[in-house]
């Protein structure tokens, strides 16, 4: 850091302490996920540092957790209900929510208050409870335990983030476009793949990943919802922590933190790309 | 001021015109009222109403309630014979029915230790004819001595209301005695582990302030271009699964996990600390958990504050950190509020890591409401539990509102 000649002791031993704390919040942040990832390659089936592992003894490394996971039809199932569920319910999900945010974000819509609050909520109320009221409701619709029951609970929480990202993607839209457009002659749906979607894309697509993150990461609703056969990777990974501890977790754990880093990446350029598309700037 | 006067039929015309408009936009959001109103809030609305009604023990012995309704409980004498034969005779039935059980179950909730009485009458009931059932409570006290004990007629009286608020007072650890007052239970469970819920939130909320408020400062203050590298470092935690954080927490805290073996290894300890499965690990893994939603609102502030309100203080020779208390943080206030207010709802409600790492002690409210939805099959005072979470998250949800403006979350 550099610092202006005129600070005193006191104010520099402050901004150090500043410095200080905000490197201890991010290490704070980072090493505990990062941690994970050479514990994955242990051989031995413990959740630490071998005395190998520390000597950088290639012994000591192995790749039989990852074949462990891929060798295990649990695993493998949990997996594809994963993307299963997750790309099903995130259709649904951005499909409905972004219809509803372009309504929403119109000044015409009647009791715009009252429908937002009864459309964000599901991101509202604590998991356990959703979990609770759709295993009463969805046990008497016979859903419970099916693939149907868990895709259209995963997306009624996914709509929420949709309706958020979309509206921010809206915020500013000039609706003399539309007007523009169907004075031109085209009909409503023709304005509205050709002049509204593009505009709002990288605000539907960032919604989007937020929903199948959402799905992706769930596991209260699967708990009380899903039966054996819909078991997806978090829930797979939270009854191995419950019941036996061993380090094919940590492996599928590196496996999805691999999955979040190229969401993040992906929506970073969304949200750049968006920004790009409202100021009317190229990169 | 010339105005420009439109006859009736003009503004009957612009006025349809707005109606149409809005129904147009009620239109595109009708499809996801629909669908949230049936998948989500109807099931938590009947949710709710379970809480309240009770129809268990009414519909399995009818006629024994309905009978019982015309009982003074309050008076020192047995119900009637009456009743002892209408009860006999469903009982007789239920036992051949195989429903008895979820009888016993109710009552037993009531006087506990009963169930076994019921059971037990049940089967005897099974084996003789409808003839040979008691018609009077000398004869159904041969079958049981038990019987005639007046509490358990009460039990029965109480548990066939339908509409109750019985739930509610026992997820505030009260009760009503023989008289019908409401009074203390001598237990107290839920109201504590209200308390102890809403003292680790706040705990959470707090330490997420104390660690996030440097950051997002420190990350304003950098260049951009070293910033947005660092922000990776608050984003990519915010982007991992909860279930990998909660993971890594149980490695990094194992009494075999990677702090102890460093400490014993370099020999700072002898003997491992007994980290998880305590309230610190609920407290640090939720932190690490819910640090971003502090550090995202204060940072997206803290960026569009102009540096030079400080600097102009700084040069009319205030000391920083008078300046910084009177000019910085009052202007960063709304997205403390906001960030503060995340981090307590979402973790006031918090499921998933109070249950792996937070032991007997570490867990939350919403562990008992699964306990009792799972292990202890008391839907309904899960239920009558879960709509007081949802009232104190709904209190802070409209705070939320007021302060921040549910329109204005921002994602990323």
């Amino acid at each position: 850091m550099h610092f202006p000649q005129y600070l005193t002791l006191m104010q520099k031993i402050g901004l150090y302490c500043l410095c200080g704390s905000a490197w201890a919040g991010l290490i704070f942040l980072m090493l505990p996920i990062l941690i994970i990832i050479p514990l994955s390659f242990n051989i031995e089936p413990y959740f630490t540092f071998t005395e190998g592992m520390l000597a950088l003894d290639s012994d000591a490394y192995s790749l039989k957790w990852y074949r462990e996971i891929f060798n295990n039809e649990q695993w493998i199932l949990s997996i594809k209900n994963s993307f299963y569920i997750g790309i099903m319910s995130t259709v649904i999900a951005t499909i409905l929510g972004t219809l509803a945010a372009i309504g929403l974000s119109n000044s015409n819509m009647p009791f715009q208050r009252l429908i937002m609050a009864a459309l964000l909520s599901p991101m509202i109320v604590p998991l356990i409870i959703t979990a609770a009221g759709m295993y009463f409701f969805y046990a008497q619709l016979n859903i419970a335990g099916t693939y149907l029951g868990v895709i259209i609970a995963h997306a009624a929480l996914g709509t929420p983030f949709v309706i958020i990202t979309v509206n921010a993607a809206l915020a500013g839209f000039d609706y003399s476009l539309v007007r523009a457009s169907m004075s031109l002659g085209a009909s409503p749906v023709t304005t509205f793949f050709n002049v509204i979607v593009p505009l709002i894309r990288p605000g539907v697509i960032s919604g989007a990943l937020f929903a199948f993150i959402t799905s992706f990461d769930e596991v209260v609703v699967v708990l009380f919802l899903a039966g054996p056969e819909q078991r997806t990777i978090p829930r797979q990974m939270f009854s191995g922590l419950r019941e036996q501890i061993n380090p094919s977790i940590l492996a599928i754990a590196t496996l999805l933190i691999i999955v979040s880093a190229l969401m993040l990446l992906m929506i970073e350029y969304l949200r750049r790309r968006g920004e790009h598309i409202r100021t009317g700037e190229r990169s | 001021m010339p105005s420009v006067i439109l006859n009736s039929e003009e503004i009957l015309r612009s006025k349809k015109a707005i109606r149409r408009k809005k129904q147009i936009m009620f239109l595109f959001a009708a499809p996801l009222l629909v669908f949230i109103v049936v998948s989500f809030i109807i099931p938590i609305a009947s949710m709710l109403y379970r809480s309240v009604y009770h129809p268990v023990v009414a519909e399995l012995l009818p006629d024994t309630i309905v009978v019982l309704n015309s009982w003074d409980e309050t008076n020192d004498t047995l119900p009637d014979d009456e009743v002892v034969a209408v009860f006999s005779r469903e009982l007789h039935l239920l036992a051949h029915e195989r429903k008895s059980g979820s009888v016993a179950e109710e009552i037993n909730r009531i006087v506990p230790g009963s169930a076994s009485l019921i059971k037990s009458t049940a089967r005897n009931f099974k084996k003789v004819t409808l003839e040979q059932l008691p018609i009077s409570h000398a004869e159904l006290v041969e079958v049981n001595i038990k019987w005639s004990d007046k509490k358990i007629w009460r039990a029965i009286k109480a548990s066939g209301i339908v509409f109750t608020d019985n739930f509610y007072l026992t997820a505030l650890d009260l009760k009503r005695n023989a008289s019908g007052d409401v009074q203390t239970r001598d237990t107290q469970v839920y109201v504590k582990l209200y308390i102890k819920s809403l003292k680790l939130a706040l705990y959470i909320t707090l330490l997420s302030i104390v660690i996030g408020y440097p950051l997002a400062y420190y990350l304003v203050t950098i260049p951009t271009r070293t910033a947005n590298i660092l922000m990776i470092c608050v984003l990519l935690p915010f982007w991992t699964s909860l279930l990998v954080r909660t993971t890594s927490w149980i490695a990094l805290l194992q009494t075999n996990g990677v702090i102890n073996s460093m400490l014993q290894y370099i020999h700072i300890i002898n003997e491992p600390i007994e980290m998880l499965y305590t309230q610190f690990a609920t407290i640090i893994s939720m932190i690490h958990i819910l640090l971003p939603f502090m550090v995202l609102p204060l940072y997206s502030v803290m960026k569009n504050i102009d540096p030079s309100y400080m600097r102009a203080a700084l040069s009319l020779g205030a000391k920083p950190l008078p300046a910084f208390m009177r000019i910085y943080m009052p202007m960063t206030m709304s997205g403390l509020a906001a960030g503060s207010l995340l981090v307590f709802i979402i973790s006031i409600g918090y499921y998933i890591t109070p249950a792996l790492v937070g032991g007997t002690d570490g867990q939350m409210i919403s562990n008992i409401i699964a306990f009792h939805m799972q292990s202890s099959n008391n839907w309904e005072l899960a239920a009558a539990l879960g709509s007081l979470l949802l009232l104190i998250i709904l209190i802070m949800y409209a705070i939320y509102d007021r302060i921040v403006g549910v329109s204005n979350i921002k994602l990323g």
